[in-house]
């Protein structure tokens, strides 16, 4: 990892910079730490990818023929663990750390020692997490949402290096969060006004607000487990008083936010995007800021609808169903906003724009599934199938995971300073792009007709949406592997050299400095007018 | 290249989409004018998403065929209209509020289950539930029917592959039939997606929900909550029956649950011999024990524990009788006393004892699991 | 807007102490993990140990960073702007540490507006009291839980009550002492410094001996239902909080003896006063939640 990560910064400038792995171990410089946090989160992309290959090939046919039941639950709920906390979050988090110093004009992060520390916890716990697999008795399989009491009384020992790896985990996140906010609210560049602060570090400013307010929320939810499970404590036992269902309430109150966390910078990278490759500023600036705050807000109401089968009085069942649709008022405003902004532009179609195309059609579809799961009693219907599968993967995949491609395709001719290589950017595109809908539409379908989630194994009435689902899976399996030598390739400095603005229609900070970016830039700041 | 062989690929798919059964796409009416209900719920908001869609969608399109910037378009520089951003504002909102009056009131019928004619009380525990009549002296477990040679790929897999059950809950129809589902250990979730309902047992707590069938028919479900190992091997099947005939299947249950406990207080009177006891007892460990201690005895390490050549299963009898009838609380082991007969878990006792090289020789009779049991 | 009225920021150079922190909590998070699998399994290994070493790691990073930063501080490495940057970082820090707690006090509101009177069959659960747990009754302080355990209430006179006036007063010296730090009288702040530790100390104290009172007189343990649970996760983080809170004031009372901090240079000094607050309000919710209600 860091050989390859190295030669993306291989020196071209003059800048001083420290060499060997004491320069990745030590380093205080916001781009270092970028790049460390962006390889991080693609490891584990693929690390938790090829669990999700070990789900798809068991489900790949009825019966069981690869893994025991047990294990399958360790695969589901690791898988779900990873892509969440090690692939997506950092993702997010070497972005802003990249990029959110350049596009206010800051000479580096306002924290920078903590931002290191923030950064190099990340790998040991999810070392702890992973090792667990291979304990006597196996890792966690009680889902990533581990509810209570399968995750207390009825679990394996290992559930506690599963709470402590996510207490360090939660720890990096609030540091990681702590440092944005400042860096904002204290780095702008003289000029930099509020208003004028592009959308992604907009949107990254709400979100570092709503990770320090519900990760220690989830630190707390471990620390029940952990105590119910180990010290007799009946949090989540009707028999000492409590009721597991609380362990819920706990869990989603965080967990809620927590989707909107993996969705909110995404939205401010279409939004830097789309207005590039439109030639068209964007439309609705203050708007687009005023609907990420209400969906922020909103987010910490709404988080019963996961649990509308608990047996909640029907009166919080309409309080949190109404809340919830209410979300789609926000979302939508964003939408329009950049279908506007596409409208009477000067479109053109370079990688990081199809990726954005992509984005706004299919996380669309899945906001309009999330808006069918919300209604309570058709939520019923729904409820632990896989047409909640399909839900959060269109919003994940073809969401987060779609958006964090584009952006990286959007600067990393800035990162590195070339051109990357363009036929393998097209392929990985378009295999992506039809084999993701493969992969997750027909999940809509064995849903609706009854299949539940998290089984090893299922009756023959979804035998045959189940093998096109795997083949998907596979396929756009195969298709991140382009990716990878995409990227290995560029990090080789190979391809032709970058224009210091990279984009015609590109605006801000960052295209003003030198492509590849020094490693310190700056240092004086700029004024903004 | 890139595009023509996978716009192939997705054109196979849409094909195989056409040709599958409708029950295969959609969600089912279902049998209960709620069901029904939310079906028609779920239809109006799918259509009106996909009317949305297709605007948005389409103006975005069209935005992208006609303002190209190969087609020389010259970009325009507007980047805000208070009356536009307003409007789709409010007018979303209001599609929302024609959403949520038919959705509450469905919702508000669904959950009130007062006057019910006849109450279940189902309960979930690792991987199997119970149904108890409250109105009735009947209660049973209710255990998947799926032989493992055909969940293995030995034997080809039947109709209902894994969900069909040995003993289904059975209730009549025309009558509302309120459910209260609760649960021995972990949460699962009772559901029949005819009756659009889907309930989580919760240990220590009852939910309630309910339904009045309209048609006599078999309705199978799942567990809906992961809940271990076997989340995926514990269907629900329900059998609505005519209040007549329904009447006559609740009567002869009465009579033979009565029975049967007569015959146990026969059995502590008699011995059954070592070939007979391990015959039933190797049945019973199949069917109830093999699922965690595994068919071979040897458990899964770290999880639950190997009976072969265990401390308890060769050792005290009375321990291995008070473990196996108490089970052990706050771990996966349950209390089996409520569960099997006194001639099974005699028959069980006595196959772990004997059986993977435990080789004690010892028997268990039905008496001595009743000492344990009564306690003395 | 010219350069000159911009001071440079000060971005550190290369530092080993955050990887080294790394380590340590990574060191603590396996150490605790096997150490807590150990103790209540009745298994061996090397769980303790570990945990060990990773607080000494741990302790070994914060000496070497705090010295490191110490050390620019008092060079005049530091900006206002970087002082803003610590300033905000740490209110952002305490307001992790509110929610933290307010997942606690969520669960004791949840238990006992919620769970509790279900378990008793009020809402929509009469079946589950009438069916489940007949004869049950719903009460807060939960006394005798829905399975038979029985324990006593710990009221709020005694020891609690002192303990919440120890805390106000130990708030007001706290602020005294950095009112005096503002004027520059440094024998008063070192005065009320003091008095502020010793204050904490004695808080701590007494608390011990409020948990000894509660498991040795009254029953009143960890494991007595949610009622011991809510009791002791509650006091029990708000104890660690003041014990962390304590030691940063011992920190800041041997760097004031040997003259460091003063109108324009106090970041630390603020920190731990702020924190030193933050647990005192803590204390005052949990007091009117936990004890009087
Ligand atoms: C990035 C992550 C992400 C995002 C953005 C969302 C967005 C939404 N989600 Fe989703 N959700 C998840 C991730 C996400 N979700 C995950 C991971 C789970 C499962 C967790 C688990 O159980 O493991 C889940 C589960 C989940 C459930 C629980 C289902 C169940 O378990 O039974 C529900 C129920 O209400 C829900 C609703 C919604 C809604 C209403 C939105 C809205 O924000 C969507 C809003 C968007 C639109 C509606 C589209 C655009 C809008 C317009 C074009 C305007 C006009 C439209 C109308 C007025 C209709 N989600
Ligand atoms: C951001 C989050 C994220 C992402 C990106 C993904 C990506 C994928 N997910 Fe994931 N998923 C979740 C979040 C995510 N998922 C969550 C939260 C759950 C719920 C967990 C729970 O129930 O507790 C879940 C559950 C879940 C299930 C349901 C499991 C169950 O209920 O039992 C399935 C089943 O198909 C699935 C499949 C996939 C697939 C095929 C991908 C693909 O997109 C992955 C593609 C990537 C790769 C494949 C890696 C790259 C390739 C290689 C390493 C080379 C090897 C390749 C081959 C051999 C072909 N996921
Ligand atoms: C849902 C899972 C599950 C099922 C089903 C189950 N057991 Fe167990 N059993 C366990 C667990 C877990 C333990 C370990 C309990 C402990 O930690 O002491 C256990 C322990 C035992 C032990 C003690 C073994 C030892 O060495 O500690 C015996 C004997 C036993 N079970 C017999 C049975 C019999 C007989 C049946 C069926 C009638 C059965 N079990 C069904 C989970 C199960
Ligand atoms: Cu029972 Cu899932
Ligand atoms: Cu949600």
């Amino acid at each position: 990892m860091s050989t390859a990560a190295e030669h993306l910064h291989h020196d071209e400038h003059h800048d001083h910079k420290p060499s060997g792995i004491k320069r990745w171990l030590y380093t205080t410089n916001h781009k270092d730490i970028g790049t460390l946090y962006l390889w991080f989160a693609f490891i584990m992309f693929l690390i938790g990818g090829a669990m999700a290959m070990v789900i798809r090939a068991e489900l790949f046919q009825p019966g069981l023929q690869l893994v025991d039941p047990n294990f399958f639950n360790q695969m589901t709920t690791v898988h779900g663990l990873i892509m969440v906390f090690g692939a997506v979050m950092p993702a997010f988090t070497g972005l802003a750390n990249w990029m959110v110093p350049l596009m206010i004009g800051a000479p580096d992060m306002a924290l920078p020692r903590m931002n290191n520390w923030s950064f190099w916890i990340l790998p040991f716990a999810f070392l702890i997490l992973l090792s667990s697999l291979f304990l006597e008795g196996g890792g966690p399989n009680f889902g990533w949402t581990f509810y209570a009491p399968l995750s207390t009384t009825y679990s394996n020992d290992s559930t506690a290096l599963f709470v402590f790896s996510v207490h360090i985990m939660g720890a990096s996140s609030i540091m990681g969060a702590i440092n944005v906010i400042v860096t904002i609210f204290n780095m702008r560049a003289p000029g930099m006004t509020w208003m004028k602060m592009p959308l992604f570090v907009w949107t990254w400013l709400i979100t570092a607000f709503l990770l320090i307010a519900v990760m220690p929320v989830l630190a707390g939810a471990v620390t029940m487990v952990l105590t119910d499970k180990f010290f007799g404590t009946s949090f989540f036992n009707a028999a000492g008083g409590g009721d597991p269902v609380l362990f819920q309430h706990i869990f989603w109150f965080f967990g809620h936010p927590e989707v909107y966390i993996m969705i909110l910078p995404a939205f401010g990278i279409i939004s830097q995007i789309v207005p590039t490759f439109s030639r068209k500023p964007l439309f609705g600036y203050a708007s687009m800021v005023y609907a990420t705050a209400s969906i922020a807000l909103l987010s910490f109401i709404v988080w019963a609808h996961h649990m509308f089968t608990t047996g909640m009085p029907v009166a919080a069942e309409l309080f949190f169903m109404f809340a919830t649709m209410l979300i789609s008022v926000p979302t939508g405003v964003k939408v329009f906003n950049w279908v506007a902004t596409m409208w009477r532009g000067a479109i053109s179609f370079e990688i990081p724009m199809l990726f954005a195309l992509a984005f706004i059609v299919l996380f669309t579809i899945g906001g309009f599934s999330g808006l069918m799961l919300a209604i309570t009693p058709v939520d019923f219907q729904y409820h632990d199938t896989y047409f909640v599968v399909a839900h959060f993967h269109y919003v994940l995949v073809t969401g987060a995971v779609f958006s964090i491609m584009a952006a990286v395709y959007y600067w990393l001719p800035k990162w590195c300073g070339k051109m990357y290589d363009l036929t393998l950017a097209k392929w990985h595109f378009w295999c992506s792009l039809i084999s993701v809908n493969v992969l997750f539409f027909p999940m809509h379908f064995v849903g609706l007709a009854g299949m539940p989630r998290r089984i090893p194994d299922y009756s023959l009435q979804f035998a045959d949406f189940n093998k096109w689902v795997s083949i998907g899976g596979f396929a756009f399996g195969l298709s991140q592997l382009i990716f990878l030598a995409l990227l290995i390739k560029a990090c080789r400095k190979q391809g032709e050299a970058a224009t210091d603005q990279v984009w015609e229609g590109a605006e801000g900070l960052e295209w003003e400095i030198p492509s590849p970016a020094p490693y310190h830039t700056f240092e004086t700041p700029p004024v903004v007018k | 290249m890139a595009r023509s062989v996978l716009t192939a690929l997705f054109a196979t798919l849409l094909s195989a989409a056409a040709m599958a059964q409708p029950s295969q796409l959609n969600l089912r009416k279902g049998v209960t004018d709620i069901s029904a209900q939310v079906y028609d719920l779920h239809m109006t908001i799918f259509y009106i998403c996909v009317v949305i869609g297709i605007l948005v969608f389409g103006a975005m399109f069209f935005a992208m065929i006609f303002h190209r910037k190969s087609r020389g378009v010259k970009p325009a520089n507007f980047h805000e209209s208070v009356k536009v951003e307003v409007a789709w504002t409010v007018v979303p909102f209001l599609i929302l509020i024609g959403m949520a009056i038919p959705a509450a009131s469905t919702l508000i019928a669904m959950e009130d289950t007062s006057k019910a004619d006849v109450t279940v009380l189902v309960t979930g525990s690792q991987w199997k539930w119970h149904y108890k009549y409250m109105e009735n002296e009947v209660e049973y477990y209710s255990v998947l029917a799926t032989q493992q040679e055909q969940i293995h790929n030995k034997f080809s897999k039947g109709e209902n592959y894994l969900l069909e059950v040995d003993r289904p809950l059975v209730i009549p129809t025309d009558k509302k039939v309120r459910f209260l589902v609760t649960s021995d250990d972990v949460i699962h979730s009772w559901w029949v997606p005819d009756f659009a309902v889907k309930k989580d047992a919760n240990p220590g707590f009852i939910n309630e929900a309910w339904a009045r069938v309209n048609e006599p028919g078999i309705y199978r479900g799942q567990c809906a909550e992961l809940c271990g190992k076997d989340h995926g091997f514990m269907p629900v099947v329900v059998i609505a029956k005519t209040p007549a005939e329904y009447d006559a299947w609740i009567a002869e249950q009465e009579a033979i649950q009565r029975k049967a406990k007569e015959e146990e207080q026969k059995l502590l009177a008699m011995n059954m011999d070592m070939t007979e006891l391990m015959d039933l007892g190797s049945k019973v460990y199949q069917s109830t024990c093999a699922a965690c201690h595994m068919p071979n005895g040897e458990g899964l390490p770290g999880v639950f524990p190997g009976l072969k050549g265990s401390a308890i299963a060769t050792g005290d009898v009375r321990k291995h009788i008070d473990v196996v009838v108490n089970g052990v609380s706050g771990t996966a082991m349950q209390a089996f006393g409520k569960q099997l007969s006194l001639k099974e878990l005699a028959a069980v006792i006595t196959y772990e004892r004997n059986a993977w090289g435990n080789n004690t020789g010892e028997t268990v009779q039905a008496k001595d699991v009743n000492a344990v049991q009564t306690g003395k | 807007m010219s350069e000159q009225q911009y001071e440079k920021y000060y971005v550190p150079a290369q530092s080993p102490w955050p990887f080294v922190g790394a380590v340590a909590l990574f060191l603590i998070a396996v150490g605790a993990g096997n150490f807590v699998i150990e103790s209540t399994k009745g298994k061996d290994g090397y769980g303790g140990w570990i945990l060990v070493a990773g607080l000494a790691v741990l302790l070994f990073m914060l000496v070497g960073w705090f010295r490191d930063q110490i050390e620019e501080s008092m060079t005049g490495m530091h900006s206002s702007q970087l002082g803003r940057s610590y300033r905000q970082g740490m209110s952002w820090f305490i307001f992790s540490e509110v929610m933290f707690f307010a997942a606690f006090f969520g669960a004791l509101f949840y238990a006992r507006m919620i769970a509790v009177p279900w378990l008793g069959g009020s809402s929509n659960n009469a079946m589950t009291n009438e069916v489940l747990w007949p004869g049950f009754e719903a009460m807060w302080p939960l006394v005798k839980t829905p399975d038979g355990t029985t324990t006593e209430a710990m009221g709020w006179y005694g020891l609690p009550l002192i303990n919440t006036v120890i805390l106000l007063i130990s708030s007001v010296t706290a602020h005294f002492a950095h009112v005096a730090l503002e004027e520059g009288k440094r024998k008063q702040l070192t005065l009320f410094l003091g008095l502020t530790i010793l204050l904490g100390v004695g808080f701590l104290i007494l608390q011990v001996e409020e948990y000894v009172h509660a498991y040795r007189e009254m029953g009143l343990m960890l494991t007595s239902g949610v009622y011991g649970n809510t009791f002791f996760m509650l006091t029990g983080f708000h104890g660690l909080h003041v014990t962390l809170g304590t030691i940063l004031l011992i920190v800041m009372f041997f760097r004031v003896l040997k003259g460091h901090f003063n109108k324009d240079n106090q970041f630390a000094f603020q920190a731990a006063s702020w924190y030193w607050h933050f647990v005192d309000v803590v204390w005052v919710l949990l007091f009117f939640f936990v004890y009087i209600l």
